[in-house]
Formats: C-alpha cells, sequence, structure tokens
C-alpha cells in the first residue's frame, strides 16, 4: 500500500484527504473542497473512494455508495407500493387457485401481477433480493466510513496546522494575545460548558458530545439487528404461523410442534349480546341483529410421550385446560393458540325413522353418525325390524355407472343406500336416500326411510404461533432509536486553541451540525478570556454577498 | 477482509432466499430421511408398527375413499402384493381419518389382504406430512425412504416400485 507523506513527515494510507496529525489538505482535490464535507470524516481515506481496480473493489465500492443505498430504497418504497393496488394473495377467496383469480378479477394487469410476484410481495424472490441489497449496502456503506472515523477520532493530535485551522468555518486569529493566561482561562471556560480540553505544548483541543457522530452508525447496526430477526424467522423452529381446524369433540396434534403437542375441541361457543343485556346494545342489537359477545373453544392440550410414535393415541397426558378466547390464548412451551376463526353447525349426526308408507306411522327410529355410521352398518329397530346402511356417501355428487359417487370425506351433502327389513320382507326393501330425494332403485317399497332432523357442531379455527425473533426485532428497533436520538439530539462540537509565533492566537471551530449551537456553547469561555467572538466565516461570506446586492442595485438606482 | 465481509453476506442472503423460494417443500418428509415410525391398527384390530417391518420392504400408501386415483391403484397393489409378499415386501394402506363403515367396506369390495389401517387422527398423515392423495412412500428394509410418488401409478410401476424395495438376500433371512 503507498503512502502519502505530508509535510509535518506524517505517513498517511493512500486515500487521505486531510494529513491525520497536522490536518493539512493533502491533495488538490481536497483543497477545492468545502471544508464541511471534508470534515464529514475527518479527511480520512475510505476505501470505497480509494481502490477501484478489482472486481471485490467493484462490488464494494457500488454498495457503500449512499446514492445507490438511496436508489434501492426507492425502489423498494415503489414495489412495495405497487403491491398495494390489487389485494395480496392471502386476502384472495381461497377456493380459486390464485393465477386464475387475478386474471379473471384485474384482466392483463392482474395477470402481469401475478407472473411478476406481486399478488405475494414479500414472498418474492426480487423484493427479498433488495431488501436484502439494502442490508448489504448498509452494513458496506456503515464500515466503509465507520471505521476509518472512528480511528480518525480516536487518535486526534492537539496541535494542527494553521491551514487546517484557517479552512475551519468558525475561524479567527488573534494577534498579540497568545498569553498562557489567556489559552488557561479560554480552557477553564470550555470546562465549565463540559467539554474535554486537552492541552499539548500550550495548544488546547476541547471536544464535546463525540458520541453523536456514532448515531447513524448505531442507527444501521440496529436495522441490522432487525434484518437478522427476520431472517431467522426462515430457520425452521424459529417461527410458526399456521391454522388448526378443529371440530368439536375431535383431538388433533398441533401444527408446528413435531408431533408433540395435540388439542382436544371439548366444544364451541359464540355467544351473543341478548336485547336487555345493556341498555347501551339494545339499540344496535335493534337495528343490525345480533352482535358477538364471545367466541370459545373449550380446549384440552395434552402432550405425547416422547417416545411415542405417531398413531398411537394412549400416551398422551393432559398438561392444561382451559377455554381459548379472542385475547386469551392458550400459552405453552413458546407456543400460543389463539381463537381466531369458526364455522358453526356442520351436519354431525342425522336422524331417521322408518315408516309406513301406507299408514305414515313409524315403526323404529335410528341416529347415523355422519363421521363414523355403525362399524356392521346394522340399525337394529323394534320386533323384527332393522335397517342396513349398505352404502354411504357423505358428499354425494350424482351416479356414475348408476354408483353414487362422493367428492370427499366431508358430510356437506350426505346420501344414503338403505335396506329395509321387516316382518314383511325379511330380505329387506331397497332404499336410496339423500337430501330431498328419496329413490326406490329396485322397485316399489311398502316401507320408507324419513328424516327426522339433524344435529350439527361447529368447526373452532385456532391460529399456532410461535416467534424466538420478536425479541431479536424489538432489540433491533430499540438500538434503531437510539442511534437516530443520539444522533439527532446531541452534536459533536470541536474547538482549537493553537500558541502561533509572534504572540498570535489561533482559535477555530467545528461541529457536524448546529453552528449555532456551538458559537453560543463557546462565548463565555472567550469572553472569559477577555477575547472578542471567533467569527463565523459563512456568516460573512453571506453578510459580504448580500452588501454585494446592495450596492449593485444602488448602482442601477442611479443610473435611473 | 472485505473479501469474507462479502462472503458471510451472501451466505445469509443465498439462505434466505432459498428457504423462502422452496418454502415448506424442504420441510417435508423426503427422499433420503429415515421414515417416521407409526402405529395404526388395521380392520381386524391388530397393531401395525413400521419398525416391526424392519429387514422388510414397505409399500406405504396414503389413501381415502373418496379419492378416484386411490381408488384404481388398488388392484394394481392387490395384484403386485400377491407376487411380492413371499419375497419380502410389505404394502400397508393408510386411510386418512375415515370411518370404519366407510374403510371396511372398501376393503371387503376389492378382496384386499394387505393391512388396511386407519389413521383416525391424521397424525401419522401428519407425521409423513402428506399432501394431496394418493401418496405412496418407498420404505426400504433399514428404514429409509427411498422415493416419494405423488398421484396415481400404474401396475407396470407399481412392480418396479416393489422391486426397488425388495430386500436384497432373501435367502439368508429365512
Amino acid at each position: 500500500m503507498s503512502k502519502i507523506i505530508c509535510q509535518c513527515g506524517h505517513e498517511n494510507p493512500e486515500g487521505s484527504e486531510l494529513c491525520q496529525a497536522c490536518g493539512r489538505t493533502l491533495t488538490e482535490a481536497a483543497a477545492k473542497r468545502k471544508t464541511h464535507d471534508v470534515m464529514r470524516y475527518e479527511g480520512m481515506a475510505r476505501r470505497s473512494q480509494t481502490y477501484h481496480s478489482s472486481i471485490i473493489d467493484k462490488i464494494w465500492n457500488f454498495f457503500s455508495s449512499v446514492k445507490v443505498g438511496v436508489t434501492l430504497i426507492f425502489i423498494t418504497l415503489v414495489a412495495s407500493a405497487i403491491g398495494t393496488i390489487f389485494p395480496q394473495e392471502f386476502f384472495i377467496p381461497q377456493n380459486i387457485p390464485a393465477v386464475e383469480y387475478y386474471e379473471s378479477r384485474y384482466g392483463i394487469a392482474g395477470k402481469i401481477y401475478y407472473v411478476l410476484g406481486f399478488h405475494d410481495l414479500y414472498g418474492s424472490w426480487w423484493f427479498m433480493l433488495l431488501v436484502a441489497a439494502i442490508g448489504t449496502s448498509i452494513i458496506i456503506a456503515s464500515l466503509d466510513r465507520g471505521i476509518p472515523l472512528y480511528k480518525a477520532l480516536k487518535k486526534q493530535r492537539v496541535e494542527r496546522h494553521d491551514s487546517f485551522l484557517k479552512r475551519q468555518r468558525i475561524y479567527t486569529a488573534y494577534e498579540g494575545n497568545a498569553s498562557d493566561d489567556v489559552i488557561e482561562r479560554i480552557g477553564e471556560g470550555l470546562r465549565k460548558r463540559r467539554y474535554k480540553v486537552k492541552a499539548e505544548n500550550g495548544h488546547l483541543l476541547a471536544e464535546k458530545n463525540r458520541f453523536s457522530r456514532w448515531g447513524p452508525y448505531i442507527n444501521h447496526v440496529g436495522l441490522i439487528i432487525f434484518l437478522i430477526g427476520a431472517m431467522l424467522r426462515f430457520v425452521p423452529g424459529m417461527y410458526v404461523d399456521e391454522i388448526l381446524w378443529i371440530r368439536e369433540g375431535e383431538t388433533r396434534s398441533i401444527p408446528g410442534t413435531e408431533q408433540e403437542y395435540f388439542l382436544k375441541n371439548d366444544g364451541f361457543t359464540l355467544e351473543t349480546y341478548q336485547e336487555g343485556d345493556s341498555e347501551v346494545f339494545d339499540q344496535t342489537i335493534q337495528r343490525t341483529g345480533a352482535i358477538a359477545k364471545n367466541f370459545q373453544t373449550d380446549a384440552i392440550l395434552y402432550k405425547r410421550d416422547e417416545n411415542a410414535v405417531a398413531g398411537s393415541q394412549d400416551e398422551l397426558t393432559e398438561v392444561d385446560h382451559h377455554a381459548i378466547q379472542v385475547n386469551v390464548p392458550m400459552k405453552f412451551d413458546q407456543f400460543a393458540l389463539y381463537q381466531t376463526d369458526y364455522i358453526e353447525n356442520e351436519l354431525y349426526k342425522m336422524n331417521f325413522t322408518m315408516d309406513n308408507k301406507e299408514t305414515g306411522e313409524p315403526v323404529g327410529a335410528f341416529t347415523v353418525d355422519l363421521f363414523n355410521p355403525e362399524t356392521s352398518g346394522v340399525y337394529e329397530l323394534e320386533e323384527g325390524y332393522s335397517v342396513e346402511l349398505t352404502g354411504y356417501y357423505p358428499d354425494f355428487s350424482g351416479f356414475e355407472d348408476g354408483e353414487p359417487q362422493s367428492d370427499s370425506p366431508l358430510p356437506n351433502n350426505p346420501a344414503f343406500l338403505f335396506n329395509m327389513v321387516s316382518p314383511e320382507h325379511p330380505d329387506g326393501e331397497v332404499a336410496f336416500v339423500a337430501i330431498q330425494q328419496n329413490l326406490e332403485p329396485l322397485g316399489p317399497n311398502e316401507y320408507e326411510i324419513s328424516f327426522n332432523g339433524i344435529e350439527t357442531r361447529d368447526l373452532s379455527g385456532l391460529t399456532v404461533r410461535k416467534d424466538l425473533t420478536l425479541w431479536i426485532l424489538a432489540l433491533g428497533g430499540a438500538i434503531f432509536m437510539f442511534g437516530v436520538v443520539i444522533g439527532a439530539y446531541w452534536n459533536h462540537r470541536r474547538v482549537w486553541i493553537k500558541k502561533g509565533p509572534d504572540s498570535i492566537l489561533y482559535a477555530a471551530g467545528h461541529t457536524n451540525k448546529n453552528w449555532y449551537g456551538l458559537k453560543k456553547d463557546i462565548a463565555p469561555a472567550f469572553e472569559y478570556a477577555g477575547l472578542d467572538q471567533p467569527m463565523d466565516h459563512q456568516e460573512l461570506k453571506e453578510s459580504d454577498s448580500s452588501a454585494k446586492e446592495e450596492e449593485e442595485s444602488g448602482t442601477t438606482r442611479q443610473h435611473k | 477482509m472485505r473479501v469474507s465481509i462479502l462472503a458471510v453476506l451472501l451466505a445469509a442472503i443465498s439462505y434466505t432466499i432459498y428457504s423462502s423460494v422452496a418454502g415448506d417443500e424442504r420441510l417435508l418428509v423426503k427422499a433420503g430421511d429415515q421414515a417416521p415410525d407409526f402405529k395404526l391398527e388395521d380392520l381386524t384390530g391388530e397393531s401395525h408398527q413400521l419398525s416391526d417391518y424392519q429387514g422388510q420392504g414397505v409399500f406405504l400408501n396414503f389413501w381415502g375413499t373418496w379419492c378416484k386415483p386411490c381408488e384404481k391403484e388398488f388392484p394394481f397393489m392387490q395384484n403386485q402384493y400377491e407376487v411380492y409378499q413371499d419375497q419380502g415386501i410389505e404394502v400397508i394402506a393408510v386411510n386418512v381419518g375415515e370411518s370404519e363403515f366407510k374403510v371396511s367396506n372398501f376393503a371387503n369390495e376389492y378382496g384386499l389382504t394387505f393391512p388396511v389401517v386407519r389413521d383416525v387422527n391424521k397424525d401419522v398423515m401428519d407425521a409423513y406430512s402428506i399432501g394431496p392423495l394418493p401418496t405412496t412412500m418407498l420404505i426400504s428394509p433399514d428404514g429409509e425412504i427411498i422415493k416419494v410418488i405423488k398421484g396415481e401409478m400404474t401396475e407396470e410401476m407399481v412392480a418396479s416400485y416393489m422391486e426397488m424395495i425388495k430386500p436384497e438376500s432373501q435367502e439368508s433371512s429365512e
């Protein structure tokens, strides 16, 4: 690595703008740049500004650019905005494939939306790549700037070259004032304003709130921790977000628990406010109908023996037993079960009677459990009467080659083939019974089966949630805010006092922002030392140019 | 230094994007995994535990009575079972959550002689992360999943699959 050797003899790494020892500018370009820009990173060499040849340099330089970072953020912003134009996949009806839904509903725009992955924005690879690129940009840009800045501020010299001081915005050379007493008094005054004052060979460096320079970097660390938290959600076992549909009376393994936990639904209740419950509700109930008061699943949580194998139900031990309500989840082993959905009144059992067609008199009644009919199929009635279930089609969809068909195992449209045995017909008579449909496929019967009511039960929809990344996200967020606060509410202020030859006293000041605050801060010290306030050259320049304008306008007026 | 930083970033990003694109696929039970053990009762009330079939090739079929492709496979499975049953192959048909009435009617209708077990609580189905039916798992004599077949099989396929999981030295085990 080549070095730049300053006139003062200090060796600076290639790419430095200011000498790290005396503060002289090291290049023509640096001398021409605005002092404020050079001072932002203390004139330190930055890798991204120094090396451009290898492929690694190019990647590094690309991501260290703030312009690139802002562009990436902007593209992400625009993509997120486009993602809100049509609903996300999560919110569209689940019964149609997404590809068809977007095209049929929104036409060609919808199709493009789907093909480009806007329908599942956060899950689309290019969106994740954008966020990843932003993360990379944050890390590299921070390292490229933060490390040199930290080094520069850590090993600051008290004495700086005159040219460094002259370039500062706040700068004055006081002639004939460089006595030790004056310098002593300035130092004392600045100490009173809680500056840390370092003295070296009669020169001073007073500094305050250096930590505020770390604000942006701390803020970026917070962001990176936040992104790591988000990334960890993809690691198995860190994050579970599933839905568990469970019928009353059923026991189901809880998704995400690797079959370790089981849940039994001991009953689902939906309560509504009744008129008279409370005056507050009466009017609204009359206007809009029922208002839900409570959604509740009475749940029993079981844990399965560690050595148990799938399918065996006898190794379950009860762990917890309580009602899951909205905002009252069941919590266990980092999991929580929330009441989020329900389906009321699913068909459960059907009651029938077998009637004599002629008299209309029932000869017996029986009940078929739609989820578990009698295994033998035989339902004994009284005195020589019985009904045998010979075919059961829970989701009857029509006949195919004379065979009744079922589309699913769910009793959405139950149909039955019965053989009715009576003393008159010991071999039975065949009846096909479906909702609003009674067929006698083998000719007219003497008996018939009629519906005699149904029993229903509810399904409870529970959300299974586990999130081990939450604390990481919170930590990242807190660090982020901490960085914002220290960067925003404190400013790094420095004052250099140099005893020059011929009793000239040089005073210069710099801050990263809030120059008014700096000037107010140092005023008492200079007053105490019996000196005029050091000048703000930017203010002088502004007043100069406005004075010039006045002059010019003055001459114009004279011409008139 | 910069190279290692870039490498770490690249690795983290690749992992995340791979995980998200692969989705839940990567968590599914797949070929190469050890077959999860299970224990279910057949229609005669006899228990069948997978680990009891160690040393035998297990042709594990998940099915439902309402599923047409499942129905078509059964005669093929029955035929091939008759061929391979003496060569160390066991066929286990796992019905997913249906009533004993439906399952035994079905088994009787097709005259099935291999064990038909019922997974009442869909527990084994979850353990094997079964999606659409039918799905068939070929389990080697040492309990490793050799292949996962999603969808309908022809009789030739059933035969070739049984050939795949046939224990090698049948004589020595007898």
